[in-house]
């Protein structure tokens, strides 16, 4: 597990992240949410070591991470980065000989992993010579030629065609089942709601949720229900146990303080007979998202 | 798609070492230029640029000379026949050799003459200098060092010192920065410096330049020396192969000099069309000396300091050692000099390359990249 604690940093005299604290655990997808400045890239680099924090560390397992398990991680940098005039087997086999990798088995895995990704017979291409979307590949493939232990990817699927998100994906996914911990950036809600086991929500530099879905669905919602009837739903203001947020003649909507409570009014609602719907509303996480970083 | 795990088990041991990042840098530079025809031509016409130097220095002399023909009559012929790169055409009489002269078959004539020196010189148009120079009377000349260099040598030799310097560390100068700069530009970087420490990847670069440029100039040496002895040409085989040791040494480390200037200005800014707002006062430095050392090819003093500031060393010490001005102590001082210069701005850029190379936008300044 990947531990960040207490992470400050300050540029001159702009201090970008207050106290970051959260954890990346293994086997697991771990999305990294926030608006643009928000901080993400730069954690991102602290995390890589390719920044220094002001105050805080890195840790795996409870220990500061070392510099040979900082060398196994795989980086997706957010603005695309490989040479645009060298051929893309050349520039694996380089970038795994940095991580430590011998020519040889460099070699075989970049010529394995672009055949994978559909890259096999543009292997000897540069890069400048290949399409957007598989350009792209090319810079997962970077990502993963040395075999990384855990993976940061900032933003992985921004400007992907939605086939490519695809793809990504499934390359993602697995790493992430070899029990390597993944985290990466996005600033599209839906794909992260989608695609994350876990959620870190950074807001103007400070961590303002972290946890699963459920967790931080759990954590920023009271629970809700959403009534429908044919008739005027005003009674449900005078129920017991029960606060209405909105009330538009038939429908309502209320908090509860426990099941039970919510119970009763779909039971006094089916006594009062045209009972259309009635079913527990989840906020959306964009809506949290909202609520949270604001 | 197959779904097969992408890590097998090839999980590399640990992190690299420094030395040997470092050599995986300097092989890729290396790598890419070597891939590069442009590299690749303008090594070959240098070279060439060399050898054509060398033959045309040994042989070019004598194209430029030319025999005078001259027409003369019977009483003149002795006087003429005598002069060096001549050739004598006998007529029969003064009519003839003026009408040989008109027709431009010969260049001048020599008749009997009715004034002091007896003798009348015929030209088409112009005075035929060198023939009258050659029938005039000379005073005696005394030479005391009849071996001290000709001035138009000099020239030539520190020309081609100050053009092989300021040529070589401005292409690989521009061929660091181009290349410190292309891996800001597309962010490579931050992925290389994920897995390397910023003082390997600019010591890689270093190196990796250095050897190819280290290279180059042995090369260019060894065109000069081996087309100089082929050719038997005195000036290089007598005089020139102490100085281009000197300059093969001194320009090596002087190299690593302005390449390690390079690449921290490259690192300054994020952008290829941003390099020549820091580059520019590096490219002073380098056509500095070259400049200094064609006026002051000659003058003992100029060059003695020039031998002991870093940058026109490699330039003034081996015209110095061609001149005989020089000590041996003297040059090795001058390397001492580089040398310690070298590594106070190989750990000064150091620092600024490593500073700079994840700010993007505007321009670094210098003041915030040391700071």
């Amino acid at each position: 597990m990947i531990q960040l604690r207490g992470i400050d940093r300050t540029f001159g005299t702009t201090q970008v992240l207050h106290d970051v604290s959260f954890d990346i655990h293994p086997g697991r997808m771990t999305g990294f949410v926030g608006a643009n400045g928000a901080g993400k890239t730069t954690t991102m680099r602290i995390l890589l070591g390719v920044l220094e924090p002001s105050a805080g560390t890195v840790e795996v397992d409870g220990a500061p991470m070392s510099a040979d398990y900082r060398a196994r991680i795989g980086y997706m940098p957010e603005e695309r980065g490989l040479y645009p005039k060298m051929p893309i087997d050349d520039q694996l086999v380089y970038l795994a000989r940095l991580h430590g990798l011998d020519a040889k088995l460099a070699r075989r895995r970049a010529l394995d992993l672009l055949e994978r990704l559909g890259l096999g017979d543009r292997h000897h291409d540069t890069l400048e010579s290949l399409s957007l979307g598989n350009q792209q590949r090319a810079q997962i493939a970077a990502a993963l030629v040395h075999d990384p232990a855990a993976l940061v990817l900032d933003e992985p699927f921004s400007g992907l065609d939605p086939m490519a998100v695809e793809v990504t994906l499934e390359v993602l996914r697995d790493v992430a089942r070899t029990g390597a911990p993944v985290l990466f950036s996005s600033h599209q809600l839906d794909v992260v709601e989608r695609l994350c086991d876990e959620l870190v929500i950074i807001g103007d530099g400070r961590v303002r949720a972290a946890g699963t879905r459920e967790d931080i669905r759990a954590a920023h919602t009271s629970p809700e229900w959403r009534l429908v009837t044919t008739g005027d739903a005003g009674w449900v203001r005078d129920a017991v146990g029960v606060e209405v947020v909105d009330l538009a003649g038939g429908e309502v909507r209320f908090t509860a303080t426990d099941e039970a409570a919510a119970d009763r009014v779909l039971s006094q609602a089916v006594e009062r007979g045209g009972v259309r719907a009635f079913s527990p509303v989840t906020r959306p996480l964009t809506e949290i998202f909202q609520e949270v970083v604001r | 798609m197959s779904t097969a795990s992408p890590t097998g088990h090839v999980h590399a041991a640990s992190r690299v070492p420094f030395w040997r990042a470092v050599g995986i840098v300097a092989q890729r530079e290396i790598m890419v230029n070597l891939r590069s025809k442009a590299y690749l031509i303008s090594a070959a016409i240098v070279l060439l640029g060399a050898l054509a130097a060398v033959i045309f220095s040994s042989v070019g002399p004598q194209l430029f000379q030319s025999t005078t023909t001259v027409a003369v009559v019977a009483q003149t012929e002795q006087a003429v026949s005598s002069l060096p790169d001549t050739e004598v055409t006998v007529v029969d009489d003064a009519d003839e050799a003026r009408d040989l002269v008109a027709a431009e078959e010969v260049d001048a004539a020599v008749l009997p003459g009715d004034g002091p020196s007896g003798i009348l010189v015929i030209g088409e148009r112009e005075a035929p200098e060198g023939l009258i120079g050659a029938l005039s009377l000379s005073p005696e000349v005394e030479l005391l060092d009849p071996s001290a260099p000709n001035p138009g040598i000099l020239y030539l030799i520190s020309l081609g010192f100050g053009l092989v310097f300021m040529m070589a560390s401005m292409s690989f100068g521009y061929g660091i920065a181009g290349s410190v700069v292309e891996e800001k530009q597309t962010r490579i970087v931050e992925i290389l410096l994920a897995s390397v420490p910023a003082k390997a990847l600019l010591a890689g670069k270093i190196i990796g330049n250095s050897l190819l440029a280290f290279v180059q100039i042995a090369l260019i040496a060894a065109v000069v020396l081996i087309g100089g002895a082929v050719t038997d040409n005195s000036v290089i085989v007598d005089g020139l192969g102490t100085p281009i040791a000197w300059f093969v040494l001194l320009f090596t480390v002087g190299f690593v000099l302005m390449a390690s200037l390079f690449a921290a200005a490259a690192a300054m800014v994020s952008r290829s069309e941003d390099l020549g707002s820091t580059t520019t006062p590096i490219m002073m430095l380098v056509m500095l000396p070259y400049f200094a050392i064609i006026f002051f090819n000659s003058n003992p003093v100029a060059l003695q300091i020039m031998s002991y500031v870093p940058f026109s060393a490699p330039v003034a010490v081996p015209m110095r050692a061609y001149l005989g001005a020089m000590e041996w102590w003297e040059g090795l001082l001058s390397f001492g000099i580089v040398l310690a210069a070298t590594a106070l701005v190989v750990t000064f850029a150091g620092r600024v390359y490593e500073r700079s190379l994840l700010r993007t936008g505007k321009p670094v300044k210098l003041r915030e990249a040391l700071r």
